[in-house]
């Protein structure tokens, strides 16, 4: 397929803009751009073909089933898309005076209210743009909390579990914090004994999400707050795997402290092709005061930002964050109220019936109940036939459905993790698990199949190495000099000039 | 074309997979097949630079595969004298050749007595087994 | 399907919580709505906002009512690009990485720069970003901002400031302009130099002789800039900056109470293994054909982990989808008319408020989009005032800059005219 710069026709533009009687404005000379950016030249209709071609070269929750472990692919409802298209929330400006934005805070307070239910603590803010947004903020208040005690100097350590998703480590050394790791034990908990060893006056606090990336809910968690708890420490809450556990357990309750909630996985913000997605953060009252600023309050019956607050960390991203974002997930949220509940335990129930289909064919680390996702390892397949988890994933495409997430987590050897979430049909369970076994049955049978998959994609296996070497991250317009040569002219102020 | 596995006699070993040549008061360090399978294809070395210091069992460099960036682990310390362009620029060399064309770098040793605690090449394929 | 997994219960499946952590009760949040209720509930909190359907609005600072063409919005519900994600599993997701790689030469293209990130979160979250990948390449820990540069974008890297163990300095605006000189002494030992073109104020920089002070001190010259004024405006690239960042919204986003948005990172090739954030390479397929995929992957979280360049895992792929749409549909002709245009009708409207008695808080400085002026009495009983004509006239700049209490940032885009700004002039006549 060709790229856009690949069909451009120098002159063509996709539309006209309003021109106006009013004097040119000169730019300095110093100032001035010299060479117009060499940006598509296209009219209209062939944008449409353009970008509609593309679409068909993906796939998306719309097109099949995306069992990606860890992102929670659920069906996005329309009706959210039409609503965050009404023109009070798409046409409104952030700094617009506060009686023109009631409607706008109103929804935000009250989606801060749910999520607090939902966490089981104390008080929110939903400026994080991201759930890596939401956990360095949260690390963030823990500094702060931790200075504001006196004890900034003397914790310096966060605690992160051998499964735990990258972007903890990230976050932990962005936030200028030393990172330390302990081990998850035979039965997919945290090692509580090589914990024990490991928590002392030096430890900020543990990030960890529960279930974990292994699917699996930490029997200890109990023991494992306490020991936190007893040092003074703080325990962050990975809201990743959310979707397992609404109005079942809530991790307030199973003793967090700081939680984030990835708006784009448990409360349906369409995932955009890697984004956009909301990370807020909610906290138990004690952190209240280091929360970002502004804060959405209720005043009687009035919504207001609250700039007043001394102790804030301050502003970690622009306005009150993503709000586009808000709007989808409180519809959501609206139009399931506590059935919530039953979200997550059809996702449960559906994630372990593909396990109990699946544990025959492949190999299962950890022999428990799964929450909503679980991790198989194609080990045998590797170790029988030469047949890596990457090769089911591609071998999968050919059957229709997006594969899962592999090699994640790293504890596992040839990962495969698998999230079918609650907004799935059995009939569609039953046809994935129907592919898999295949797929375990040809990795005996015909393994140079697998190796040589995907065949009934746009694209063969693509080459991330040739990738890697080459770093083209750009359209080589010198390649193509035909292409280079782009014309901007100053506006015309009488009669058109036309492409 | 990815070697065949094999440890040369000749060389001495580190646990964190890395080989050293000694000649005289110099050595030639390097990545060893494990590594480099365990690794897949190199698509980048990021070297040290002449004249720095290195200390055993501490990173000089880096190399990086698409899906895996592993540091590199010093078995020796000492002066870094060259940084092997031919890698820099093609890494997959390493791949190629781990023990010969594929050298990271050579450096004068700053302490001989430290090569008594490598391993030969019979322990080393003990570790290996053992991973 | 509780036979086929060895359970005789949903409940069962739940037995590894301990008791202690299981929550008792119901959820209290209200009932579930039915899509048409549910439709009435938020159609009747979105009525309570005072949209631009509702009220002339002269507003900017940072957010800008440019116009989106229906092509972004009909390219943005295809569902499969909304409803995909990451493309981590590339022969499934050639729609968004081409689209992507596509975003990056349109970035780079506007900038003059070498490499483009898939996005950042906004234009806040970008600079600090910047900061991140100038330490590292530097390692210096003093990072410059211009006073002249968006106060949340100066917030943000301030609070990010300490954990990333950076000094920040601000150089204060003179006349609402920086002064290359004083940059030039603030930035001895600094890693990177950060400011705006045009700034806060809608005043144009000496953007090259910042530059040129920010390298003479060796520390890295970091643009903020408008994508739709850099059809008229010279690229970063193109006088000394090693990178350019800025809020992506002006192009194919509308305003949408702030968010989401993207943020734009594009920087100079040195840089390319330091940047933050998704990044779509070219290559082949095992047929031999062209395809894309994500690359140099080793520098984000899911490989590098704690030494990643950055923690962005989901980022604002949709919405910088929407301003590669928009770019295109406006063609580099069609960029320099918005930004001829946007000039143009800001330069009239200042001159109409001038001629009705105000004057320019900024006298004789170039301005793009925004200017200020001032008032003659507290901007904000102006602003109240004129809404009760039902024009919002602008943002109150005292809320960010002493001693400009009484001045107004007005921003005049495209999508006002001549007789809107008859309307402003009279909505700000005492």
């Amino acid at each position: 397929m060709k790229l856009i710069f690949e069909k451009s026709q120098g002159g063509r533009r996709g539309g006209e803009l309003p021109r106006y009687d009013v004097p040119p404005a000169k730019v300095p000379d110093e100032l001035k751009r010299e060479r117009p950016p060499r940006l598509p030249e296209l009219a209209e209709p062939e944008i449409v073909r353009h970008f509609t071609e593309l679409s068909t070269r993906n796939f998306g929750i719309d097109t099949g089933f995306y069992p990606l472990g860890s992102c929670t692919m659920k069906y996005n409802p329309r009706v959210n898309e039409r609503l965050a298209m009404l023109p009070g929330f798409r046409d409104l400006h952030p700094y617009q005076d506060e009686d023109a934005i009631q409607g706008a805070l109103e929804l935000m307070w009250r989606l801060q209210e749910a999520l607090i239910e939902v966490s089981g603590l104390d008080a929110c803010s939903l400026q994080p743009a991201a759930g890596s947004q939401g956990e360095l903020t949260g690390l963030m208040l823990m500094r702060a909390y931790f200075a504001d005690r006196g004890e900034g100097d003397q914790r310096d350590t966060i605690i992160t579990a051998d499964t735990a998703h990258g972007t903890n480590p990230a976050s932990v050394t962005m936030a200028g914090y030393k990172l330390a790791k302990v081990e998850t034990d035979a039965r997919g908990n945290v090692d509580v004994a090589h914990l024990r060893e490991m928590v002392n006056e030096r430890t900020a606090g543990l990030m960890l999400t529960n279930p974990s990336t292994l699917g699996l809910f930490d029997e200890h968690i109990e023991e494992i707050a306490r020991i936190f708890h007893e040092v003074g420490a703080l325990l962050y809450y990975d809201g990743a795997n959310l979707n397992a556990v609404c109005g079942i357990s809530r991790p307030g309750d199973m003793g967090f402290d700081i939680v984030h909630i990835n708006l784009h996985k448990t409360f349906s913000q369409p995932h955009g092709g890697g984004g956009p997605g909301g990370g807020p953060i909610v906290v138990r009252d004690r952190l209240e005061p280091f929360l970002p600023i502004p804060a959405v309050v209720k005043d009687k019956e009035r919504f207001r930002l609250d700039f007043d607050r001394p102790k804030s960390i301050g502003r970690v991203r622009g306005f009150t964050g993503p709000f586009g974002v808000f709007v989808r997930s409180y519809a959501f949220i609206r139009s399931y109220g506590p059935r919530l509940r039953e979200m997550s335990e059809v996702a449960v129930l559906n994630a372990n019936y593909l396990l109990a289909r699946l544990r025959e064919a492949y190999d299962l680390p950890y022999d428990r109940l799964a929450m909503h996702e679980f991790v198989l390892s194609a080990r045998s397949l590797k170790r029988d036939n030469g047949i890596s988890a990457l090769d089911v994933a591609k071998r999968l495409m050919d059957y229709g459905f997006h594969p899962p997430t592999i090699y994640f987590p790293l504890v596992v050897p040839e990962a495969l993790m698998i999230e079918p979430t609650e907004t799935e049909a059995k009939e569609t369970l039953d046809e994935f698990a129907d592919a898999m076994l295949a797929i375990a049955q040809e990795a005996e049978d015909d393994p140079q199949l697998l190796r040589e998959a995907p065949h009934a994609r746009p694209v063969k296996r693509l080459d991330e190495v040739l990738a890697a070497k080459r770093a083209i991250v750009k359209y080589g317009f010198e390649d193509h000099p035909d292409l280079s040569d782009t014309k901007a002219e100053p506006r015309q102020l009488e009669a058109q000039k036309g492409a | 074309m990815a070697a065949s596995e094999s440890y040369p006699d000749d060389l001495k070993y580190h646990a964190e997979h890395d080989w050293a040549r000694i000649d005289g008061g110099e050595a030639m360090l390097g990545i060893t097949w494990f590594a480099q399978d365990a690794l897949g294809e190199l698509v980048h070395y990021e070297p040290p630079n002449e004249g720095d210091t290195i200390a055993k069992d501490s990173a000089y460099g880096e190399v990086e595969s698409v899906k895996a960036v592993s540091d590199v682990i010093a078995p020796l310390s000492g002066e870094v004298l060259e940084v092997n362009a031919k890698v820099v620029d093609e890494p997959e060399t390493v791949n190629d050749d781990p023990y010969g064309e594929g050298w990271l770098v050579r450096i004068r040793l700053s302490d001989a007595a430290e090569v008594d605690s490598l391993l030969n090449v019979d322990a080393y394929k003990q570790v290996v087994a053992e991973a | 399907m509780l036979a086929e997994i060895g359970v005789s219960s949903v409940e069962e499946l739940f037995r590894d919580i301990p008791a202690g952590v299981r929550f008792g009760r119901k959820l209290d949040l209200e009932p579930a709505l039915p899509e048409q209720e549910l439709s009435r509930h938020l159609e009747e909190l979105a009525a309570r906002n005072a949209d631009t359907s509702k009220e002339l609005s002269f507003l900017g600072a940072g957010i800008y009512d440019h116009y989106v063409p229906a092509v972004v919005d009909t390219v943005l519900q295809r569902g499969e690009l909304l409803t995909a994600y990451t493309p981590y599993q590339p022969e499934m997701s050639q729609g968004v990485l081409q689209a992507i790689f596509e975003y990056q030469t349109v970035i780079c293209e506007l900038t003059g720069m070498d490499v483009s990130n898939a996005s950042g979160y906004d234009g806040t979250t970008v600079a600090a970003d910047a900061c991140y990948v100038a330490k590292h390449a530097t390692g210096r820990t003093k990072v410059v901002v211009t006073e002249a540069t968006n106060p949340q974008v100066r917030q943000v890297v301030k609070t990010y400031a300490p954990g990333f163990g950076l000094e920040i300095v601000e150089v204060p605006h003179r006349g609402g302009v920086t002064d290359p000189e004083e940059l030039r002494r603030a930035a001895t030992d600094a890693a990177c130099v950060i400011f705006q073109q045009p700034n806060f104020f809608g005043c144009l920089e000496p953007a090259p002789d910042l530059a040129a002070a920010a390298n003479d001190a060796e520390a890295i010259a970091v643009a903020h800039v408008d994508p739709i004024s850099l059809g008229v405006l010279e690229a970063p690239g193109a006088y000394g900056c090693g990178m350019a960042i800025g809020e992506g919204q002006s192009a194919g986003n509308y305003q949408s109470f702030a968010g989401p948005h993207y943020g734009f990172f594009a920087a100079r090739n040195d840089f390319i293994r330091r940047m933050p954030g998704r990044i779509v390479g070219e290559t082949l397929d095992a047929a031999g054909e062209r395809g894309y995929v994500l690359t140099l992957q080793t520098r984000e979280q899911h490989i590098r982990r704690e030494k990643a360049t950055s923690n962005i895992t989901t980022n604002q792929t949709l919405l910088a989808l929407g301003g590669l749409v928009h770019l295109s549909w406006l063609g580099p002709q069609g960029l320099r008319e918005v930004g001829e245009t946007c000039m143009g009708l800001a330069a009239y409207a200042q001159s109409k408020l001038v001629d009705s008695g105000l004057e320019p808080a900024f006298p004789d400085r170039t301005t793009f989009k925004e200017f200020a002026v001032r008032t003659g009495r507290n901007a904000q009983v102006a602003i109240r005032s004129a809404r009760e004509r039902g024009v919002h006239p602008g943002y109150a700049l005292g809320r960010d800059y002493q001693g400009l209490d009484d001045v107004l940032l007005v921003a005049v885009t495209e999508r006002r005219t001549p007789a809107d700004i008859d309307r402003l002039v009279e909505a700000l006549t005492p």
